[in-house]
């Protein structure tokens, strides 16, 4: 593990400060400060650390000490629930449309890994859902990209729409859902090219997939290594097209994750699926209270306080 | 060294809107280089440094701490050692091996496109190793980079071994006399054991085929990435020998701190920027421009 866990940050921190009938002040300013350090250290958005630094020192001031758990336990059981509170519920439902197909679009950054994504998604509601989805190659403008999704497309078996790199993305989005309701694909996933989140042309262009398509989901598919960034890329995308959800893929690497506290306050969109891995069985629900133990690198301290 | 003087004159700007260097002055620099991705320790041991020296030279005015911060930033970047040590390594008359290696995504086969284009336009011969034989598309792909840049792709099917597709762009670059061949890499995170072990096989074979090759080896990061990079430089530099590292997507608005923290701890230089998806979008790194960036969104609020 590339950094050390918050809790032998705080084991000398908590020394000085067992014993005491209340947790003081001065305690909690030195643990909170430990904490601030292993968040930012973990990627999390320094505004968000802000906040959330603020409220902890809100509750954990003048809280009677438990028996059962030391001062600096204590702080901590604070933190990890105000992160989990952030973090939100388990949510990996998908939408299912009233009249399929149901659409899905894929949205993000470059590499952030996109139609990797694309195929697992269609993979998991075949799997899981007995679903039959059609893939739709709406990148036009990567080297190879349609080729990418259909090599996925054949290793699943699955149809894919594509009409080469000459089309415009639009209208393959919206012939993709007529073919699915001719051949009876319940479910369409879009592939969009990878755009930054400041790129007004390309930003435009999916508006007006969403415009042409009116999906029932936008995912957002984010890198988990992604830095103090987060907060910018998250905050556009969900400004200009109100994302349902968002996917946090390559936490199979050994990344804290920080981006997905990050995420989750800017946008308050549930992240519902994790990327585990390059395979098209590498997708999983997401859980948010193991990513806050995982933000924090903290799972033996909080496996001790959830026994008091 | 006329970027270095308005680096220090940006510098001037933010020190003109705090008049004393107090408590916040600190803040909203530890703030300023925190969302650059600089990381923590960095910032926390830089800001350190900048107390101790304001009170060592008794600085109570902000304007007399521009200097020291200057100093202190590019000296974070540059260390003890000479400034320009970017320069990419090829050596003429003999084949120049260049292996590109990363995470997932990061950029490495759109840099390789990038960099093959730049050296054919130098007038040398290239020819590209397509040693991504796991991800779907990524052969056709480093194909097209190829076509665009004009220069020959060695590649064989998918799932094959990459290190016998390197061993073959080795013999085919030398039966083209060709001057410099770049190898594409699968991407792969860090912490992969196996995946990086087949990495190290991939470079003896380069070892055993050229004994002074790889001549570079560049690891691709993506500047969106932020404390992770620094477990990636290390991990792939004990698996590879880095020489090198090419910041990609620079411009979004990321800000890549993360390598300053990188040249200082791994004393692996930048030599590349990527800025944007076009084969022309690839320039050659400047540290003082760069970290004269990490406080541009500062100086453009004290503008206003
Ligand atoms: N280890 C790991 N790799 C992943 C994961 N998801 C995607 N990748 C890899 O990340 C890289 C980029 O994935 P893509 O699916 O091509 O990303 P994208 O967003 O479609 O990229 P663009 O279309 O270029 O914007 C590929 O090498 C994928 O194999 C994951 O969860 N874990
Ligand atoms: N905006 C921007 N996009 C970039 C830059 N460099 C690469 N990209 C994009 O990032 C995505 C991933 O680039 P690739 O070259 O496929 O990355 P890779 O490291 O080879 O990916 P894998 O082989 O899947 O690990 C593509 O959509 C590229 O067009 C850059 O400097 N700026
Ligand atoms: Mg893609
Ligand atoms: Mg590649």
């Amino acid at each position: 593990m590339a950094f050390e866990g918050l809790a032998d940050r705080l084991q000398s921190t908590m020394k000085k400060i067992t014993g005491k009938g209340k947790v003081s002040e001065q305690d909690v300013k030195e643990m909170t400060r430990e904490v601030r350090l292993a968040l930012l250290e973990a990627d999390v958005n320094f505004k968000v650390v802000k906040d959330l630094i603020k409220r902890i020192r809100e509750r954990a001031v003048g809280q009677e000490v438990m028996e059962s758990l030391t001062p600096g336990q204590q702080v901590i059981k604070v933190v990890k629930e105000e992160l989990t509170a952030l973090m939100g519920g388990e949510q990996s439902k998908i939408a299912v449309a009233d009249r399929p197909p149901t659409v899905i679009m894929m949205v993000g950054l470059q590499g952030a890994g996109k139609t990797t994504t694309t195929g697992k998604l269609a993979n998991h509601l075949r799997k899981n859902h007995n679903r039959t989805p059609l893939l739709a190659a709406c990148d036009i403008y990567r080297p190879a990209a349609i080729d990418q999704l259909e090599t996925l497309g054949q290793q699943l078996s699955m149809p894919v729409f594509s009409k080469g790199t000459d089309a415009n993305p639009v209208d393959i989005a919206t012939e993709a859902i007529e073919q699915a309701k001719a051949e009876h694909n319940d479910y369409v996933i879009i592939d969009t090219a990878g755009r930054l989140h400041v790129d007004n042309d390309l930003m435009d262009e999916l508006e007006q997939i969403k415009t042409a398509v009116k999906p029932d989901e936008i995912f957002l598919v984010v890198d988990a290594m992604t830095g103090q960034d987060a907060v910018n890329v998250a905050d556009s995308f969900n400004e200009q097209l109100d994302i349902s959800g968002v996917v946090l893929t390559k936490l199979d690497g050994d990344t804290r994750g920080g981006a997905a506290l990050s995420i989750k306050a800017v946008t308050d969109k549930p992240i519902k699926f994790a990327g585990t891995g390059e395979k098209l069985d590498g997708l999983e629900a997401f859980h948010p209270e193991r990513m806050a133990s995982r933000i924090l690198g903290m799972g033996d301290v909080l496996s001790l306080i959830e026994k008091a | 060294e006329k970027t270095r003087n308005s680096f220090s004159g940006k510098i001037n700007d933010l020190i003109a809107r705090y008049r004393k260097v107090d408590e916040d002055f600190f803040e909203e620099l530890e703030e300023v280089l925190i969302s650059a991705d600089v990381g923590v320790s960095t910032v926390m041991d830089l800001i350190d440094e900048l107390k101790m020296e304001v009170k060592r030279r008794n600085i109570k005015d902000s304007a007399e701490v521009k200097e020291v911060i200057s100093e202190k930033l590019v000296e974070i970047y540059y260390g003890d050692d000479d400034e320009d040590l970017e320069e990419l390594n090829i050596q003429n008359g003999e084949l120049s091996i260049i292996l590109v290696v990363g995470v997932n995504g990061a950029g490495k086969t759109t840099s390789i496109g990038k960099l093959a284009y730049k050296l054919k336009q130098e007038g040398k011969n290239v020819v590209l190793a397509a040693g991504d034989t796991f991800r779907a598309g990524a052969i056709e792909q480093l194909d097209v980079w190829g076509e665009r840049a004009g220069v020959d792709v060695i590649k064989q099917s998918e799932g094959s071994d990459p290190a016998a597709v390197i061993f073959d762009g080795i013999k085919s670059a030398k039966s083209r006399n060709a001057d410099v061949l770049i190898c594409d890499t699968a991407g792969r995170l860090q912490n992969k054991v196996n995946l990086m072990n087949e990495l190290a096989k991939v470079k003896r074979v380069i070892e055993r085929e050229v004994p002074s090759a790889p001549h570079e080896v560049l690891l691709v990061l993506d500047a969106t990435t932020g404390q992770n990079a620094m477990s990636q430089a290390k991990t792939f530099s004990e698996a590879t020998d880095v020489s090198g590292i090419v910041l990609t997507k620079l411009d979004g608005t990321a800000k890549g701190g993360i390598v300053l923290a990188i040249r200082n701890e791994l004393q692996i230089p930048v030599k590349f920027a990527g800025l944007g998806e076009k084969m022309e979008d690839l320039r050659e790194f400047n540290a003082h421009a760069f970290v004269y960036g990490l406080f541009a969104d500062l100086l453009e609020e004290t503008a206003e």
